[in-house]
C-alpha cells in the first residue's frame, strides 16, 4: 500500500543482512548458502517486475478466490457484548481466510513461491507440513504448474491428519513420513532441509511459514501481506476507518505477520498475536515460544525457541498440529521485544471452547489454529469499548480438525 | 607450531569423528588415537542435526538417552587433552548449543579444555559475528566448511577468518551418504588448495581405506565419521577394539598414499 515506508517505519526490516534487530539471519550449512543468496537476488528481481506481480495477483484472484471477505460477525459480537461490562464489547469482524482455495491462508504464500521457483528454473518442489494445510497448498500449486512435489510430514502428524495426507496424494504429491524426533513439524523441517541440501541443483523448498533463513521470512510475509492489505481496504470501505485491533494466531506466524505488517505504521491499530499454550505454560507442555522460550538459533534463523539450558530444542505441544512447533518467525520475536505487538498464550481447552462457540454462533467451523485467536476474545472484548472495532484473522477452516476435536470432546465418529 | 600444523606437516592426515556421549567416548577416543588418527573431531550432540544422516542422528539420540550435557562434552575434551597432549581436538556441532550461553562463554570453555578448533555446521561466513570473533580472541580455530556449491567468488569469504584446516564437504548432501566421484574431489581439492594457505581435508561419505587412500593422494586430510559411529552403534561398550582396527586400516591407507 505504502510505496515508501516513512522514516522510523516498523516496516523497513529486515536489514540488508536479513536481520530484524538481533533476530532472523541466515544460519544455514554452507551448501545452502549460495542458493539462499540466489533466491534473494531472484526475489529482488521479481519485486521489480510488474509481470511477476500481475501473475501473482491474477492467480490470487482466479485460482485462490481472493479477495477473501471481511465479515462482520453479528452473533459473536452480541455474545461478547452481553458478557462484557457496561459499554464494553467491540464490533467484531472476521477476515475469512478459511474461504480461500484449499481452506487456509497457506495458499497465498505457495502461489508466490512457486512463481519464484519457476523463474529460477527449478524443476522439483519440496515442503514440510504439520497439520497438512501447507502440504496441501504446496501440492496444489505444484499440480497447477506441473512440477513433482515431495512433502515431508512427521509420522505422528501423518497419523492424526489422514484426510490431508490423502488430499496431498490426490494432488500428485509424494508424502514422506518422518520418523525422527517427536515425528512432528520440527522433524519434518529437519528432513526437508536434509533433502534440500542433497538436491540444491534442481529443488525449490517452499517454506510454509515466515521463518527459516533470510529471505524466507521476508518473502513469506510479503506474499501473506495480501491479508492485511485487503483488510485495510475493506475496513475503509465498510467503516471509513481502520480497526482498533487486529488479532491472529501465531505458530510460525505467517497468517499473523500477513495481517499485522500492513498495519505496523498505524499506531492507532493495536495488535495481538496468540501463542498455543497447550496444557498450560506452567506444565511445560505448550508451544508458546515467547511466553516460555528464549532466543536461539534453529532452522536457519535466530528467534525465540523452546529449549533447555544447553540449547537443546524441547518438544512443543498443542492440540493444533499447525501450532505445534518450538519456535516462531523472527519478525514476531522482534515485534515482541519492541512491544509493538502483544502476544498472549491460549490453552488447548480455551481453543476447544472457542472452536465450538464459533460453530454454534456464526455457522463457521474454524481451524483449531484460528480457534486459538478466537479464544482470546473473552479477555480482549471485556477491555474494549463497544464503539471499537476488532478484526480476527480466521486463518483456516476446521474441517481437517473434526477428528481431533471429536476425540477431545469424547465423541466417537 | 600449533597442534594442527604439526599434525598436517607429516603428510596426509586422518581425521576421525565420533559423537560425544555415545558409548564409552573416552575409551573410544583413545582407540582412535591408538589406531593412528592424526586429528580428532568430537561431535556435540544436538536435538536437530539438519546436516546429518541417520548414523549420526541416531548417535545423537543414544548420547541424549545416556544423559549427555554440554558440560560432559567439555569434560571429555579436558580428559582427552590430559591423556593426549599433542593430538588436535575439534568440537563439531550446531550453532545453538555453542551460542546459548554466549559465544565468549563457549570460546572460554574451549580454551580451558584444550580444544584446538570448532566446526559449526550452521554458521556460514555471513553470520561469523555469532561465534568467530570470540573463538579467534581465545586462539581457538574456526574451521569452515567448503562444499561443491562454494564457487570461486565465494571462497575468499569462506577462508577469511578460518584457520586450522578447511573442511571440504565432498558431496552436496548430508553425512553418511554416498561418496562423491573421485574426479570431482580431485578437481575441487586442486581449486581449494590453490586459494588456501591452510590444509584442505575432505569428508562426507568416506568409509573405506581404499576411498581414503584415493583422497589422500590429493588432499591434506581425510575425514571419516559415520563409518566409525556405525561401529559404536554395533559394538556399544565393546567398540574400542573394532574402532582401533578400522582406524588403523584407514591410517595406513592415508599415510602411505603418497
Amino acid at each position: 500500500m505504502t510505496a515508501q515506508p516513512p522514516v522510523n517505519s516498523l516496516r523497513s526490516l529486515p536489514d540488508e543482512t536479513g536481520h530484524f534487530g538481533q533476530f532472523g539471519g541466515r544460519y544455514v550449512a554452507e551448501t545452502l548458502m549460495p542458493l539462499i543468496l540466489d533466491l534473494e537476488k531472484e526475489y529482488r528481481r521479481a519485486q521489480g517486475d510488474p509481470a511477476f506481480q500481475a501473475e501473482f495477483d491474477d492467480l490470487l484472484k482466479n485460482f485462490v478466490g481472493r479477495p477473501s471477505p471481511l465479515y462482520p460477525a453479528p452473533r459473536i459480537t452480541e455474545h461478547f457484548r452481553a458478557l462484557a461490562p457496561e459499554g464494553k464489547g467491540p464490533k467484531i469482524y472476521f477476515k475469512r481466510e478459511d474461504l480461500n482455495h484449499t481452506g487456509a491462508h497457506k495458499i497465498n504464500n505457495c502461489v508466490g513461491q512457486i512463481l519464484l521457483a519457476m523463474r529460477m528454473g527449478k524443476t522439483r518442489i519440496i515442503a514440510e507440513t504439520g497439520a497438512g494445510q501447507h502440504g496441501v497448498a504446496t501440492a496444489t500449486v505444484a499440480a497447477r504448474f506441473g512440477l513433482p512435489c515431495v512433502i515431508f510430514m512427521g509420522a505422528k502428524d501423518v497419523e492424526r491428519q489422514k484426510p490431508n495426507v490423502f488430499r496431498m496424494k490426490l494432488l500428485g504429491a509424494e508424502v514422506h513420513p518422518v520418523t525422527s524426533g517427536a515425528e512432528t513439524l520440527k522433524d519434518a523441517m529437519n528432513e526437508a532441509l536434509r533433502d534440500w541440501v542433497a538436491n540444491v541443483h534442481d529443488t525449490f523448498y517452499i517454506i510454509g511459514t515466515a521463518a527459516g533463513p533470510h529471505p524466507y521470512p521476508e518473502l513469506v510475509r510479503d506474499f501473506q501481506s495480501v491479508i492485511g492489505n485487503e483488510t485495510k481496504a475493506q475496513m475503509m470501505e465498510a467503516e471509513g476507518r481502520l480497526p482498533d485491533m487486529v488479532l491472529a494466531c501465531v505458530g510460525g506466524g505467517s497468517n499473523a505477520i500477513g495481517m499485522f505488517h500492513p498495519f505496523l505504521d498505524d499506531p492507532e491499530v493495536a495488535m495481538v498475536g496468540i501463542e498455543a499454550a497447550g496444557h498450560g505454560i506452567e506444565t511445560g507442555e505448550h508451544a508458546a515460544s515467547l511466553a516460555g522460550g528464549k532466543p536461539g538459533i534453529l532452522h536457519g534463523n535466530k528467534t525465540y525457541l523452546l529449549q533447555d539450558e544447553d540449547g537443546q530444542i524441547t518438544e512443543a505441544h498443542s492440540i493444533s498440529a499447525g501450532l505445534d512447533y518450538p519456535g516462531l518467525g523472527p519478525e514476531h520475536s522482534w515485534l515482541h521485544e519492541s512491544g509493538r505487538v502483544r502476544y498472549v498464550p491460549i490453552t488447548d481447552d480455551q481453543a476447544l471452547e472457542a472452536f465450538q462457540l464459533c460453530c454454534a454462533l456464526e455457522g463457521i467451523i474454524p481451524a483449531l489454529e484460528s480457534a486459538h485467536a478466537l479464544a482470546a476474545l473473552p479477555q480482549l472484548t471485556a477491555e474494549m469499548d463497544e464503539d471499537k472495532i476488532l478484526v480476527v484473522n480466521v486463518s483456516g477452516r476446521g474441517d481437517k480438525d473434526i477428528f481431533t476435536v471429536a476425540e477431545a470432546l469424547g465423541f466417537e465418529l | 607450531m600449533t597442534r594442527f600444523e604439526t599434525a598436517f606437516a607429516k603428510g596426509p592426515a586422518l581425521v576421525c569423528f565420533i559423537t560425544g556421549g555415545d558409548g564409552d567416548t573416552a575409551s573410544n577416543l583413545d582407540a582412535l588415537v591408538a589406531g593412528g588418527a592424526d586429528v580428532i573431531e568430537l561431535g556435540m550432540p544436538f536435538t536437530d542435526p539438519m546436516a546429518d544422516g541417520m548414523a549420526i542422528q541416531e548417535a545423537n539420540l543414544r548420547s541424549f538417552a545416556a544423559g549427555t550435557k554440554t558440560a560432559d562434552i567439555f569434560a571429555l575434551a579436558t580428559g582427552f587433552r590430559a591423556r593426549h597432549p599433542n593430538v588436535p581436538l575439534v568440537l563439531m556441532g550446531y550453532a545453538n548449543p555453542m551460542t546459548i550461553r554466549g559465544s565468549e562463554w563457549f570460546a572460554d570453555e574451549c580454551a580451558k579444555a584444550g580444544v584446538d578448533g570448532v566446526i559449526c555446521v550452521d554458521i556460514p561466513p555471513e553470520e561469523d559475528a555469532e561465534l568467530g570473533p570470540a573463538l579467534r580472541a581465545k586462539g581457538v580455530s574456526l574451521i569452515r566448511l567448503a562444499t561443491p556449491t562454494t564457487d570461486t567468488a565465494r571462497l575468499p569469504a569462506v577462508l577469511e577468518g578460518s584457520s586450522g584446516f578447511l573442511y571440504y564437504v565432498s558431496v552436496a548432501g548430508i553425512t553418511g551418504q554416498q561418496q562423491a566421484a573421485q574426479s570431482s574431489i580431485d578437481e575441487a581439492v586442486a581449486r581449494l588448495k590453490a586459494a588456501s594457505t591452510i590444509p584442505v581435508a575432505v569428508g562426507f561419505g568416506v568409509r573405506t581405506p581404499e576411498q581414503a587412500a584415493a583422497i589422500a593422494k590429493v588432499a591434506d586430510g581425510v575425514v571419516v565419521g559415520s563409518a566409525l559411529v556405525d561401529l559404536v552403534k554395533q559394538h556399544g561398550r565393546d567398540a574400542p577394539g573394532p574402532l582401533q582396527a578400522l582406524t588403523s586400516a584407514l591410517a595406513q591407507a592415508v599415510h602411505s598414499a603418497r
